[in-house]
């Protein structure tokens, strides 16, 4: 007991905590060198798989980001504050515009992607990425398979999507709301509606859409 | 100390954690996670998971290094090393399990404050030898994940009338959907709270019961 209870000098305080802080942060940085590439992969892989989904018949994309009102490839690795993708079938054919886009929910921010087919300008899928709502009401959003996919057909003719009550919607560019989550529902539509206003502008003239550009060295 | 006497200390050590001193229905520590994790079996049991890697880990660690800590700075260190094996834990989980981590989200970096681990290291594995500290670790994180599961299997089958993702009942059920909100959580430990106490307080009197009738 007397070896425990005789003060132990500054220095080796200071010194077990350096030593604790140093070693901590090694292997703090050694699981992050190992982790980092594959969340980052995951990452890749699951924006992929939406956007494949939202832009049927789709199996490659490219980056583009808004520049002075209209779009243009963005290199691999660069970022932009609003980025879309141009999605391509395999032998490198346009197939439309999948669209990142986020606003608030019910509880949280709502992060979806929708697909966008400029020739007929209609909407041509919808997936929520992320959201925070409230199991079994506003969660419908994902799960509602009717919500889902009225999006595969709708437009944004005079500006912007509607919500209709469910079942009520007569127009092309009405979208039913779910029954219980009207809120969530109405979120989405608005979200959409607000990405929509941001890129209508600069989307390229059907037929005028960038090429697939070559994939980059060691892809 | 004999080697039987060792062998019944171990079993102790690692069993107590289990049941008797379950950290959650007996402690009532760590209800944080226990609550707002458990709205689902996969998630109470991932976040076991992450629990108990981090509780094991640094209960070896502290109980390794326990003679060269200053007692001054014992805290702070106990505090780095579960720091650091959470961060691993939280890397390693979004690696692995993204799904699951999407759930879970902020609750496993918050496992560096969950008061069962700092607990465990202050009132067990510094004082005690490697093997009954990662022992003692064993059975805490056990009880803890049980406790979690048993929560989360309850909530998610009331609220989502499934288990691990799999339907039970037929179109006909309607989820009880509040057993899977926050105040849910509350009903279930409650519930089960008041069924464990009633347990005990009933082996306690029928054990009193037994007591005097030898007596007399």
């Amino acid at each position: 007991m007397s070896a425990e209870e005789k003060e132990a000098s500054a220095f080796s305080l200071v010194a077990t905590l350096g030593v604790a802080g140093f070693l901590a942060g090694l292997f703090i940085v050694g699981i992050y060198q190992i982790t980092d590439p594959v969340i980052k992969a995951n990452e890749a892989a699951e924006l992929h798989e939406a956007v494949f989904k939202v832009v049927p018949g789709s199996s490659q994309l490219q980056a583009l980001a808004l520049d002075n009102g209209s779009v243009k490839p963005l290199a691999h690795g660069d970022e932009a504050e609003h980025v879309i993708f141009a999605a391509y079938d395999a032998a490198g054919t346009f197939k439309g515009y999948a669209v990142p886009a986020q606003g608030p929910g019910f509880q949280d921010v709502i992060r979806l992607i929708y697909g966008f087919d400029t020739s007929t300008g209609k909407t041509t899928g919808m997936q929520v990425l992320a959201s925070k709502e409230t199991p079994g009401l506003g969660d419908k959003i994902i799960k509602d398979q009717h919500f889902v996919g009225q999006f595969t057909s709708r437009t944004f003719d005079g500006g912007e999507l509607l919500a209709a009550k469910s079942g009520e919607g007569t127009l092309p560019q009405h979208v039913d709301t779910i029954t219980g989550a009207t809120i969530s529902s109405k979120a989405v539509i608005r979200i959409m509606n607000e990405t929509q206003s941001l890129w209508k502008d600069a989307y390229p003239a059907p037929g005028a859409e960038p090429a697939l550009a070559a994939p980059a060295e060691g892809e | 100390m004999t080697a039987q006497s060792d062998r019944e200390r171990a079993v102790t050590e690692l069993v107590k954690g289990i049941w008797r001193e379950n950290p959650v229905f007996v402690a009532l520590l760590g209800l944080c996670p226990a609550m707002a994790v458990t709205n689902s079996a996969i998630n109470a049991l991932a976040m076991g998971g992450a629990t108990f890697f981090v509780l094991v880990g640094s209960s070896v660690l502290v109980s390794l290094l326990r003679s060269w800590i200053p007692k001054q700075v014992r805290i702070t260190t106990f505090i780095v090393i579960i720091a650091t094996f959470v961060t691993v834990a939280d890397y390693s989980l979004h690696a692995l399990a993204p799904a699951v981590y999407k759930e879970l989200g902020a609750f496993i970096a918050l496992i560096v404050v969950n008061c069962i681990i700092l607990g465990r290291q202050e009132a067990f594995a510094s004082r005690n030898s490697v093997g009954l500290s990662a022992l003692d670790a064993l059975g805490m994180s056990a009880g803890f994940t049980l406790a979690l599961f048993m929560l989360g299997s309850i909530r998610e089958v009331l609220g989502n009338g499934s288990f691990f993702g799999v339907p039970l009942f037929g179109a006909g059920f309607e989820p009880w959907v509040v057993m899977i909100l926050p105040p849910g959580g509350f009903l279930t430990m409650g519930t089960l709270l008041m069924i464990f106490n009633w347990l005990s307080e009933r082996r306690k009197r029928s054990a009193q019961l037994l007591l005097e009738g030898g007596a007399a």
